[in-house]
């Protein structure tokens, strides 16, 4: 037991106080958050009144929940009662809302203690947390670079040590592709396991809340407090919420993992992936078959543009030395096709956008948040939108609007929700021969500031993780070793709909045997505080 | 689009934005080469139907915490600009 | 209307549901509170709110549907974007392209049959107040104020095609429409409150042609007078304009009370509402069995009632006036319960013009009626008795306000139960004893010789000089039937 669970435990048990554990966090945040900016607000005041609660309910005998004292970050477009929550956009800036997200009012009943607002991409559009009003988030394994987006300060939070556990987003990957590029746990569970309510709205049909945590255990431990039906979301799936915790050691041993050929293709100077995986995995003595399972019956080098610059030749090592570890461990590995995500950039790029354009339409100036006066409303309207959203932002509300109107709503929006349906039937189809999917999270390790600045450049970003966006499955990313300058790769997990369980059984098969990360630059102040054992 | 979207945008700003929705329709025009005659569009990603509440009132928000939030209000109300012409 | 044309209406009224929450969130549905009182964040749209459907909304339209003999189909909400200050998330959550009643009818009494093209669900907006324009006019205002209280507010809008033809029959279906809401307790359908709103398609065409041509939708219409006038004004307008070799442009125009129509300005902004499906909510697809408990659960139609009320001996008229009042059941669970048919209609066509009259409870309108008929009671008294009976149902639900849901309200029952013969009593209406009135009678014989002479000649109206001294006697308290009866048993003597 380490991190979120032992802190739990220990205080629980009255080993250790909430209030020194808090403590703890704090005076790390305080020492290196000028640094990461991984906060835009430290709630620390009201964190030690939640911990001093804890404490005297443990004082008292009452038990606090599985959660007890644990610190944990929420990104800053999740709802908080009196908080400032501002989605990193000007727009927000300073609006305390009058109530909490159903995931903020469980983690509380668990017992876990705010200790802050992350820092995110504006309106979690984006990947890197560059896109944020409030200056970008860095990556505490290197500060020359993003930490990945769009919940980048709640995956810097975790990987600086910062809180042990904290809670992202995911609408085309927020959670899973910081998590990959900062070197932890990020889960992305099945649409409507965790409540949207009180969750800023971006793409509604796509986000979904995670949560971060340096290992499986405490991910699978979060999963199963934020989890469960909230009547208040009407796309709350009424399911009860299995013990996760359970799941973690179960084995791999009979299992069918697929990797998604589509995904496994290292770019031009590592040449075609199955070259690749016979050549670098001779250990496990595997060759992959590529299955021969096309369930929509398209050629997938097809002109599938997002695709045809391939990813880093290292990305895709891990991913097979993922494969190679889960085949020792008993599974059987296959290759599948899953034509369909080919198209997933394309029809998510037209869907989040379509829906974000109506989504972000209530920032209008009159209710909450920023006013630009002018002589009526519309022009009111027109100024505060102007000066409240920034570019990339508008640059999506623009794309929505245009792919929502009149005369073009059948060519775009209504085709890319045929797309949807189509990666829909070939992960059934995927499925129906494999328990769990595996790609690469991230097509490539931490970037640097600005490399990116292109939006298609960064839109690819999202590739491996945009798909189970579509399909609304659950996904999750796990630290496989790393690549390029030593910095973290993650792997992806993805199961069918609501197949968390086994998606967690892979998933800490695969920490058991991934080779270590180098520690990030903050590592040597996280260790001392005694959250690891 | 800049007006359907209520976003003052200087003809920089428009050609700027209208670059960035080139771009992304060219990468639409795959979509073209599919045959999506048979697919129904999908909107919900769950199959959920039917969900209700029922027809019982709860507590309201309390308003001064609201409009302690409002860029201007008065008389209990959220105030703002002269409206002039009607919805769009 | 000119020879030649005939006029061509389709007609969209929006009601407001009875319901005790909104659409969409538990925030009361309720009106003339402190603004901003009735609201969550849902109605406010802030940030991370979510919608729940309210069932209630939901089978109240289902009902509205299948008494317009509609189709009940799966449904699916969409967005309307559009930006106005009191649309809390400038967008409208409405059923789109899937309405969840579709193609029915509604017969106009005494008229032609209406075809229903849909009716679906909506939520309404909240209230804009100009600030320093004349009146409260959007001209000249400095500014306005935004009450979110009505924003959320279930609204069904029921669709006519364009059957109906003329302004008379317009009005006749929305009166109809109108007893059809009350009768199902659906809404309160008030026209000049605005819980009823009715906008209409106004076009004329070559009298016997088939053709749609252009046609203007005409809003404000508070009353049926004023429906009634905007359609034959706009019709006119019409036919004046195909009379000059012009023609109507396809617009929304407004009715204003001196008389005519207005032009609204046009729009800055083209309309493109960009519809697309709502994704936090999902689909509502009522199946057979919902469908059947609904119909189940629907009180008699006011075309029924209006049927059995003729077989009660009732005139069209007057079983037109009783369903209009929201008194068929009253009156036919009066019938029911024993009272003579002919007077309880009587009494619901003269006497019952009252509020709180559809509150009455049938056995007690039975009893009044009987204790008229056996003659314990004279006509004048039974009708103070029962205005009586309606004050104190009224004051009985006012006191209970809680329960006062309507004619079901289950406290109203009590409210009802009071027995008209203690009012009679309170009111010192003791019915007079055979003999007591015969002594009047006899003495105003004796007071009126001649007159007496010439009854017994065979002068039957001068009864009314015997009938008039006794009413005189008793203050009016007397029946005057029983009088003319022991007149005439005495002349026969």
């Amino acid at each position: 037991m380490k991190g979120a669970s032992l802190i739990a435990h220990d205080v629980r048990t009255g080993a250790r106080r909430a209030t020194d554990v808090l403590q703890d966090f704090l005076s790390r945040v305080e020492a290196h958050d000028g640094d990461v900016h991984a906060f835009n607000t430290v709630t620390a005041e009201q964190a030690r009144a939640a911990a001093a609660a804890i404490d005297a309910a443990v004082d008292e005998g009452r038990d606090p929940g599985l959660l007890a004292g644990v610190p944990v970050a929420f990104k800053d477009n999740l709802c908080t009662r009196g908080v400032a929550t501002t989605c990193s956009s000007r727009m927000l800036e300073g609006w305390q809302p009058p109530y909490d997200a159903t995931v903020v009012q469980a983690m509380t009943a668990a017992g876990a203690v705010m200790i802050g607002k992350t820092n995110l991409d504006e309106f979690a559009m984006g990947s890197s947390t560059e896109h944020s009003a409030f200056g970008p988030t860095r990556n505490p394994y290197d500060l020359t670079r993003v930490p990945g987006g769009s919940s980048g300060g709640s995956a810097a939070a975790v990987a600086a040590g910062f809180a042990p556990l904290a809670l992202g987003s995911d609408t085309g990957g927020s959670i899973r592709q910081p998590a990959s590029l900062c070197g932890i746990v990020g889960i992305k569970p099945t649409y409507g396991r965790v409540s949207r309510y009180g969750l800023v709205a971006f793409a509604s049909s796509f986000d979904q809340i995670g949560p971060f945590a340096t290992d499986v255990a405490d991910a699978a431990l979060a999963l199963g407090v934020i989890s469960g039906h909230d009547p208040a979301d009407s796309t709350s799936i009424p399911a009860a919420v299995p013990d996760y915790t359970s799941a973690l050691d179960r084995g791999v041993e009979g299992l069918r993992v697929g990797i998604v050929s589509e995904l496994a293709v290292a770019s031009a100077e590592g040449q075609a992936a199955r070259a690749r995986s016979g050549g670098c995995h001779p250990a496990a003595g595997t060759s992959w078959g590529d299955g021969g399972n096309t369930p929509s019956g398209y050629d997938i080098s097809a002109e599938a543009a997002w695709l045809r610059d391939g990813f880093d030749p290292e990305v895709v090592e891990r991913l097979y030395g993922a494969a190679d570890a889960l085949a020792a461990a008993g599974a059987t590995v296959d290759h599948v096709s899953v034509p369909a995500v080919a198209y997933g950039l394309t029809a998510y790029y037209l869907i989040a956008p379509a829906e974000a354009s109506s989504n972000l339409a209530r920032y209008d100036g009159t209710r909450y948040g920023l006013r630009v006066e002018g002589a009526d409303v519309t022009e009111m309207n027109r100024l505060t939108r102007r000066a409240g959203f920034g570019d990339e932002v508008k640059a999506r509300i623009m794309l929505g609007t245009f792919a929502l109107s009149a005369g073009y709503y059948d060519a775009y929006y209504g085709k890319a929700q045929r797309v949807r349906m189509l990666t829909r039937r070939d992960f059934d189809a995927a499925y129906a021969d494999f328990d769990v999917l595996l790609s690469p999270t991230s097509p490539c390790v931490a970037f640097r500031f600005g490399e990116r600045a292109d939006p298609m450049t960064m839109y690819r970003c999202d590739t491996c993780t945009i798909p189970s966006n579509l399909s609304g499955d659950p996904a999750m990313s796990v630290p496989f070793g790393t690549g390029a300058e030593g910095l973290p790769v993650g792997v992806q997990v993805m199961a069918p709909a609501l197949g968390e369980e086994t998606m967690l059984t892979v998933a800490a098969a695969l920490e058991r045997a991934a080779p270590p990360l180098s520690k990030p630059l903050l590592a040597g102040v996280a260790g001392s505080t005694g959250a690891q054992t | 689009m800049a007006r359907l979207a209520r976003i003052e945008l200087t003809a920089d700003e428009i050609e700027h934005y209208t670059g960035h929705l080139g771009r992304v329709l060219e990468h639409a025009r795959e979509l073209d080469d599919l045959d999506l005659a048979d697919v129904p569009p999908l909107a919900h990603p769950y199959p959920l139907r039917n969900v209700f509440r029922d027809d019982v009132a709860g507590s309201p928000v309390d308003r001064d915490e609201v409009l302690s939030q409002a860029p201007a209000a008065s008389d209990g109300q959220f105030e703002v600009p002269p409206v002039l012409g009607d919805p769009s | 209307m000119a020879a030649g044309w005939e006029t061509v209406v389709g007609l969209e009224v929006h009601v407001e549901l009875a319901t005790d929450t909104k659409l969409f969130s538990a925030a009361p549905s309720r009106f003339g509170d402190e603004p901003n009182t009735n609201v969550t964040p849902v109605c406010l749209g802030l940030p991370g709110s979510l919608p729940v459907l309210n069932r209630r909304a939901v089978e109240l339209a289902m009902a509205v549907g299948l008494a317009l003999n509609c189709d009940i189909r799966p449904s699916v909400f969409h967005r309307k974007n559009y930006f106005y200050p009191d649309m809390p998330k400038d967008y409208q959550v409405s059923q789109y392209d899937q309405p969840i009643c579709s193609d029915g009818w509604l017969d106009v009494p005494g008229g032609s049959r209406i075809g229903i093209e849909r009716a679906h669900l909506e939520e309404d907006a909240g209230k804009t107040t100009h600030l320093g324009g004349a009146d409260g006019r959007i001209h000249g205002a400095v500014g306005a104020l935004v009450d979110y209280n009505r924003a959320g507010t279930p609204l069904l809008e029921i669709v006519s095609r364009p059957d109906i033809d003329s302004a008379a029959e317009a009005s006749a279906y929305v009166e109809e429409l109108r007893a059809i809401l009350l009768a199902l307790g659906a809404s309160d359908a008030r026209l000049e409150e605005g819980s009823m709103r009715v906008d209409a398609n106004i076009s004329v065409r070559p009298a016997g042609s088939d053709e749609l041509r252009t046609r203007c939708e005409v809003k404000n219409l508070n009353s049926l007078r004023s429906l009634r006038n905007a359609i034959d004004y706009e019709a006119q307008r019409h036919i004046e304009l195909y009379a000059a070799g012009e023609a109507p442009v396809q617009e929304t125009r407004h009715w204003s009370e001196d008389g005519r129509t207005h032009s609204l300005r046009s729009k800055e902004e083209a309309d493109d509402y960009r519809y697309f499906p709502e994704p936090d909510l999902v689909p509502l697809v009522p199946d057979d069995e919902w469908i059947a408990q609904v119909r189940a659960a629907m009180p008699e139609l006011p075309a029924s009632q209006r049927a059995r009320l003729h077989e009660c001996g009732a005139g069209a008229e007057d079983a037109q006036v009783i369903v209009g009042r929201g008194l068929a059941p009253v009156v036919l669970g009066a019938v029911a319960a024993g009272a003579d048919a002919r007077r309880t209609v009587t009494h619901a066509v003269q006497n019952l013009a009252l509020d709180g009259a559809e509150l009455l409870d049938p056995d007690g309108l039975a009893s009044l009626v009987h204790l008229e008929t056996s003659g314990q009671l004279t006509a004048t008294q039974a009708k103070t008795v029962l205005v009586e009976m309606c004050a104190r149902a009224v004051a009985a639900v006012r006191a209970a306000p809680a329960e006062a849901d309507g004619p079901s309200g289950s406290a109203s029952a009590g409210a009802r139960a009071f027995d008209p013969a203690a009012i009679a009593a309170e009111l010192g209406f003791e019915a007079m004893a055979d003999d007591e009135l015969e002594a009047l009678v006899d003495q105003a014989i004796a007071d009126n010789p001649e007159a007496w002479a010439k009854f017994c000649a065979g002068e039957a109206k001068v009864a009314g000089v015997f009938v008039g001294a006794v009413m005189k006697a008793t203050r009016g308290q007397a029946d005057g039937q029983a009088v003319t009866q022991i007149l005439v048993q005495r002349r026969n003597a």
